[in-house]
């Protein structure tokens, strides 16, 4: 009876606000981790429904849809090999270019440039990657690709004569082609690239470098034996990660490929990529042929997948030795 | 060799890779000036007022107003269906699963998603909607507005799930022990204090999102497909500034050009404003967007 009925209704709330409140933390919990969820939901879904939509070609012709270089609507024969070939090409070509320049880029940004330079500087080639993609195909087409017709005789003439890569820029100066392709490629991925090495560069112990210094290497010297081995990785990861985006990348390739369904030795053909196939024929298509295109998309995601794996792990390591 | 002859070599060495360091800078800047040069001397001169007034109907004596409206829609609608779903999932990741196995997966996946090919988005929602609804509705609805910015905003998502988690990972975590040793349960916690310390990076990774999925044309083409009329209505066909870019540029007409070129240069002002603005707004905070 010494207790007032005013303090016992007061514990009384005070339980049951906490099992309110814990009511409404399991039900906000559920709801975060739903949201969580829809992201694996996202990736498994994109690989899920282009493997059921490529149905038909997938699981019906199976090995000749990956072997067969046929890609012929009007007979319903399709293969992936030539798109795959443009698109690795491509790919492949945009590598070899980006990743020296990247590399220079942020040996520039991280060693090279004064203090008040690298802001701007890094700002400018990540403006780069703000580009969207579609302007990139119109500056391919209207503007590089005239300029590539003009080069390419001059390119024909000179590395076309060389032994063994001689082939590869032999050809008609058509200006569309897979190295045109590369090349708006490797402009593209170059500000990804550049960005993770400068990034990883930056990682590098002071101590490690000055130690270097100090006993009388060159700054070429420190970032070749003393940087890049420290961020190797995550150098590796940062090209896959540019691999990636060059391997899925549309509307810069599909304006400058010239979209023909060709495997040659030379780099100066048109040729044709899954990502640009898909752009160009998929509104017109039907049947069977819709069934390859969104086939030749289960493939991309496929492929861009291992890659983006891939580059994940690497870009992993280096943070795991930092003990982050 | 003589220590001169090594000397000498190392110093040639190192001369040539820093100048070709410089060299590789300036190369990757006269690629940026280059094309914002081209944008911007094409489009200004094909920038005029029948540009926002007419539709795209007209071709060559049209403009592009049903394919900014378009776009704007479908931005908006993208941005409204992605940016809740990212940012909780970025606080679950933040606050539930920093150092859960399960935690770790989705934002290993996260990352794999922020750089997946936009194309694959487009049929990913081509599949799972477009064809449904068409089989559904007998083809009196197939490519939808609605379809395209549900593409769109799965090219937003992961964006704004990463910013949102490592925004919230810088929060003090004194934050959170003061508010928990006051008895304020952890949905209340996260919700009043912790978004809100981190609302400005949260609010900068939407803004990304929004620069990203603004410029993306590859995922509408089979989902939003394109429409010559004005539509507002977000089950028909509608048209977006990129996808009219695109079509303009596969088009012979010298006229349609240059009216694709003052698309683009909206665009990239567009999206460049709003990489900028973010960068200058929040450039205390850095996350980096690979």
């Amino acid at each position: 009876m010494q207790t007032p009925p005013a303090e016992q209704t007061k514990a009384r709330n005070v339980d049951e606000r906490s099992v309110a409140d814990a009511r409404h933390d399991r039900f906000f919990h559920g709801v975060l981790k739903f949201s969580a969820l829809l992201v694996l939901a996202t990736l498994l879904g994109a690989a899920l429904s282009t493997l059921w939509g490529g149905r038909e070609v997938l699981f019906g012709q199976g090995l000749h849809f990956l072997t067969s270089n046929a890609w012929n609507p009007v007979e319903d024969d399709y293969g992936a090999v030539a798109p795959v070939f443009g698109t690795l090409v491509t790919s492949l070509i945009a590598l070899v270019l980006a990743v020296p320049v990247s590399f220079g880029i942020a040996l520039f940004i991280t060693e090279i440039a004064p203090a008040w330079m690298r802001g701007p500087v890094s700002a400018a080639i990540e403006l780069l990657a703000g580009i969207p993609s579609i302007i990139f195909g119109m500056w391919g087409l209207f503007v590089f690709v005239p300029f590539m017709s003009r080069i390419e005789p001059a390119l024909s003439a000179t590395l076309g004569k060389l032994p063994l890569v001689g082939k590869l820029f032999q050809g008609p100066p058509l200006g569309l082609g897979l190295l045109t392709a590369g090349i708006v490629l490797a402009v593209m991925i170059l500000p990804f690239i550049s960005s993770v090495m400068r990034e990883v560069f930056q990682t590098v112990p002071t101590r490690l470098k000055e130690s270097s210094y100090a006993l009388g290497s060159s700054t070429w010297e420190v970032v070749w034996d003393i940087v890049l081995p420290y961020t190797r990785s995550a150098v590796i990861g940062g090209i896959f990660l540019g691999l990636g985006r060059a391997l899925g990348e549309t509307m810069a390739v599909t304006f400058v490929l010239g979209n023909s369904y060709n495997i040659t030795s030379s780099l100066l053909m048109p040729g044709t990529s899954i990502s640009s196939s898909i752009a160009n024929e998929f509104n017109e298509a039907v049947g069977t042929h819709r069934s390859a295109l969104i086939a030749l998309g289960f493939v991309l995601f496929l492929v861009t997948f291992v890659v983006l794996l891939i580059a994940r792990l690497m870009l992993r390591q280096l943070v795991k030795r930092e003990g982050k | 060799m003589s220590t001169q002859g090594i000397y000498l070599r190392r110093r040639i060495v190192n001369v040539t890779a820093l100048l070709l360091g410089g060299c590789a800078t300036v190369l990757g800047l006269l690629f940026l000036v280059w094309i914002l040069w081209v944008t911007i001397s094409n489009g200004i001169g094909a920038l005029h007022l029948s540009l926002f007034t007419k539709i795209t109907a007209y071709a060559d004596e049209g403009g592009l107003s049903n394919a900014i409206v378009g776009s704007l829609i479908m931005d908006l609608m993208a941005l409204l269906i992605c940016a809740p779903i990212g940012v909780m999932a970025g606080t679950y990741l933040a606050e539930y699963g920093r150092n859960s196995k399960l935690g770790a997966l989705i934002r290993f996946l996260n990352d794999i998603l922020l750089s997946a090919p936009s194309i694959v988005m487009g049929l990913f929602v081509y599949v799972i909607i477009v064809l449904p609804i068409s089989n559904m509705t007998h083809g009196h609805i197939s490519f939808s507005g609605f379809a395209g910015s549900v593409a769109l905003a799965l090219i937003g998502l992961p964006v704004i799930v990463r910013t949102t988690d490592e925004m919230l990972q810088l929060v003090p975590g004194t934050l959170r022990e003061a508010a928990l040793s006051l008895g304020v349960p952890q949905w209340k916690l996260t919700v009043q204090v912790l978004v809100r310390a981190a609302a400005s990076g949260i609010i900068t990774g939407v803004l990304l999102a929004l620069a990203r999925l603004a410029g993306e044309t590859a995922p509408l083409l089979f989902t939003a497909f394109g429409n010559n009329f004005m539509t507002v209505h977000p089950l028909d066909k509608m048209a977006s500034l990129p996808v009219a870019i695109y079509q303009y540029t596969n088009d012979p007409s010298p006229a349609l050009h240059s009216i694709a070129w003052a698309g683009a240069l909206l665009i990239t002002l567009f999206v460049l404003a709003l990489s900028l603005l973010t960068r200058l707004l929040f450039s205390r905070k850095k996350v980096s967007y690979e």
